[in-house]
């Protein structure tokens, strides 16, 4: 049986023999010859079409037909010749070939825009500057890396360090601070996030509850879901969640609107005229989310128990105040601090990381891009890696 | 192919939403103009060469290539006539994050099926045009401001355009490098056979290379003059128009 080929393909094919079909008979293609015209001089006269769409000679194919003994050559071209700046590109080569064999040629005999325009193109002084890739060996890689290693260390230290300096300035009230903007994001990482944050953690809390209900339920231990779903949700799920919706939502924006102005040379303009760009535009951020995140921690903690309620009054019939009073029994204030203090943590971590790879992207639109991925990525990382380190302090 | 000049623009009317910029504009750019657009700050400049290229339609009026009705038509035929233009942007638009050969031979990738040594020799041609030969590898960010309007440029000349859109070519340029961009627009246009639409408001280069302008004016929300701008400079008798082309000093050239 004959194996059908897919119809697209059919169809470029006809295309691609209709459309040379095409240019061979609507134009001519390039084509050239020589007229001597005395010893050791010759014409070389340009007829057809010497353009992108047609063939173009080879520059070796030319030079072997060269009549030889050849110390003087004229190039002309007849009337009708059609070009455009395929023709130019052939002609400078064709030019550097002359120059590199001394044979003096004459291009008068060109139409005028081809001689201004080539003339104009090989007076261009500029050097060839062109950037030399330098091949490195391994060893050569790796002490780079850890070159980079250290050098990426000084730049989160500087960092810090604007920061923090920032940070003295601001309570002595001589930091260039504007209170618009901290307004602005508090909303923006604060009353904006509240829809996403309540989904998100009425969901962790129902996910936990059934869980638990399936395992506590052989036991016939049911109430204990109340206890299990409020501690996970205080201890660890309220914090985390909430900090990893901020990163990838507040952490990200902040990275790509730095970026973006970094781009613009908008942070350029600010330095110039003095003003800290660590002031005026990572603080208001930083403190907007470092405020608000443990709010939105306390929130999703009590979304989340209210989850957890959902599937203890509906699957398990535990009475709703039952579980409520189950809940409270559960928790020490104490558990409830270390949620808070956790989240205001990555409060830190997060705008940090924004805010860092936003000041320090390239200065192109997918330099941005990978300030934003990285800004995320950073976040997520110290957020769990803090989260270890304060379980285990916590746990002393 | 179809013709696509000369362009003329009938009973324009620009506006944004409710804020009208300017109304009954109405001018003809014959093939091989040199046509400038002029007018004070925020005239809408920038806006009607939007119109023009397809990226805003008018809210009143008709801009026709030849006999064809630029915003009647429907998107496919719009960008064949875009394929035959180049346009410089005011601020460059530059893509920053392709070198400067990946920004020119885009537009050659795109509408030609020219073979990737070919495309890079035409690159480096076009480059080499605007004297930007051996900064194929340099990125947007890494060049000066003029560098990235003369790259910007080579881009709008990558298909040998019949019609050339330039916003504001020589701001930011050097008086000397300003100077040999209107010589290569003058070569361009004899040597392609292309016609050059222009905004700018460098009087140097009005007088020595426009053969045809119009006067927008904020105030009035129309235009004020058309006309070839030397001889507009000595017969208009329009204030606004007298004061931009003698640079407020009352003087007419020559
Ligand atoms: N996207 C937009 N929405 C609303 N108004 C706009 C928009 N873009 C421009 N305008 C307004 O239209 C007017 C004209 O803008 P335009 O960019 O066309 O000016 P121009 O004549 O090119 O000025 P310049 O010489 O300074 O470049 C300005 O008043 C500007 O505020
Ligand atoms: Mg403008």
């Amino acid at each position: 049986m004959p194996v059908e080929s897919p119809a697209w393909l059919q169809r470029d094919v006809v295309c691609h023999l209709w459309s040379s079909l095409h240019f061979r008979t609507v134009t001519s293609s390039a084509s050239y010859r020589f007229i001597p015209t005395a010893p050791g001089r010759s014409t070389l006269q340009l007829s057809g079409c010497w353009k992108a769409s047609c063939s173009i000679p080879e520059l070796d194919e030319i030079f072997g037909r060269l009549p030889a003994h050849l110390d003087h050559l004229k190039i002309t071209a007849e009337d009708s010749l059609n070009w455009d700046s395929i023709l130019l590109v052939f002609l400078s080569h064709f030019l550097d070939h002359c120059r590199k064999k001394q044979l003096a040629v004459d291009l008068t005999g060109l139409p005028e825009g081809v001689q201004s325009l080539l003339t104009l193109a090989r007076k261009s002084t500029s050097r060839p500057l062109n950037k030399e890739k330098v091949q490195t060996g391994m060893i050569a890689r790796l002490g780079q890396g850890v070159l980079d290693i250290f050098a990426r260390g000084r730049d989160l230290a500087r960092f810090t360090g604007e920061i923090v300096t920032a940070l003295v300035l601001l309570f002595r009230g001589k930091a260039y601070f504007r209170f618009r903007d901290f307004f602005y994001f508090l909303q923006n990482c604060g009353a904006d996030a509240l829809p996403i944050v309540s989904l998100i953690s009425i969901l962790v809390g129902v996910i936990l509850a059934f869980v638990g209900a399936v395992q506590l339920r052989i036991f016939g231990a049911q109430i204990y879901v109340a206890n299990l779903v409020a501690l996970s949700m205080v201890l660890e799920m309220g914090a985390m969640m909430s900090g990893i919706i901020m990163a990838g939502r507040t952490g990200a924006a902040y990275a790509a609107q730095l970026g973006t102005m970094q781009v613009n040379e908008e942070i350029d303009a600010l330095r110039t005229l003095g003003i800290s760009p660590v002031s005026y535009l990572v603080l208001p951020r930083m403190l907007a989310l470092i405020c608000m995140l443990p709010l939105l921690c306390i929130y999703a903690d009590l979304l989340g128990i209210a989850g957890g309620s959902l599937i203890g009054v509906w699957m398990m019939d535990i009475p709703l105040y039952e579980y409520f009073v189950q809940s409270k029994k559960g928790l020490h204030m104490w558990q409830i601090n270390q949620g808070i203090i956790k989240s205001t943590v990555y409060g830190v971590v997060i705008s940090f990381s924004g805010c860092y790879q936003g000041l320090h992207s390239g200065r192109s639109a997918s330099a941005v891009g990978e300030a934003t991925t990285s800004a995320v990525v950073m976040a997520i990382v110290l957020i769990v890696i803090s989260d270890a380190i304060m379980v285990v302090i916590f746990s002393l | 192919m179809r013709a696509i000049q000369p362009l003329s623009v009938i009973d324009l009317t620009m506006a944004y939403d409710d804020f009208i910029l300017q109304q009954n504009i109405s001018f003809t750019v014959e093939r091989g103009d040199i046509f400038i657009i002029m007018g004070g700050s925020g005239c809408g400049k920038s806006t009607l060469l939007r119109h023009l290229i397809g990226l805003k339609p008018p809210q009143k009026g008709k801009i026709m290539y030849a006999d064809f009705d630029f915003w009647q038509a429907d998107a496919a035929e719009r960008e064949k006539i875009l394929q035959r233009s180049g346009i410089l942007y005011q601020s460059g638009a530059l893509w920053s994050s392709m070198t400067l050969a990946e920004n020119v031979a885009l537009p050659l990738q795109r509408y030609t099926v020219l073979h990737p040594p070919v495309v890079r020799e035409l690159v480096e041609f076009k480059l080499s045009l605007v004297g930007l030969n051996g900064f194929s590898e340099y990125y947007p960010s890494e060049l000066s401001g003029g560098m990235r309007k003369r790259a910007a440029l080579a881009r709008a000349i990558a298909l040998d355009p019949e019609l050339l859109f330039f916003d504001e070519p020589s701001a930011g340029l050097d008086p000397v490098t300003s100077r040999h961009l209107d010589e290569l627009i003058l070569e361009l246009r004899d040597s392609l056979g292309a016609t050059v639409i222009m905004v700018t408001h460098e009087l140097d280069s009005i007088y020595s290379i426009g053969t045809n302008s119009v006067f927008l004016d904020r105030e009035a929300k129309t235009m004020l003059a058309v006309g070839n701008p030397k001889t507009m400079a000595q017969e208009t008798e329009n204030p606004v128009v007298i004061d931009f082309l003698t640079r407020g000093t009352g003087k007419r050239p020559r």
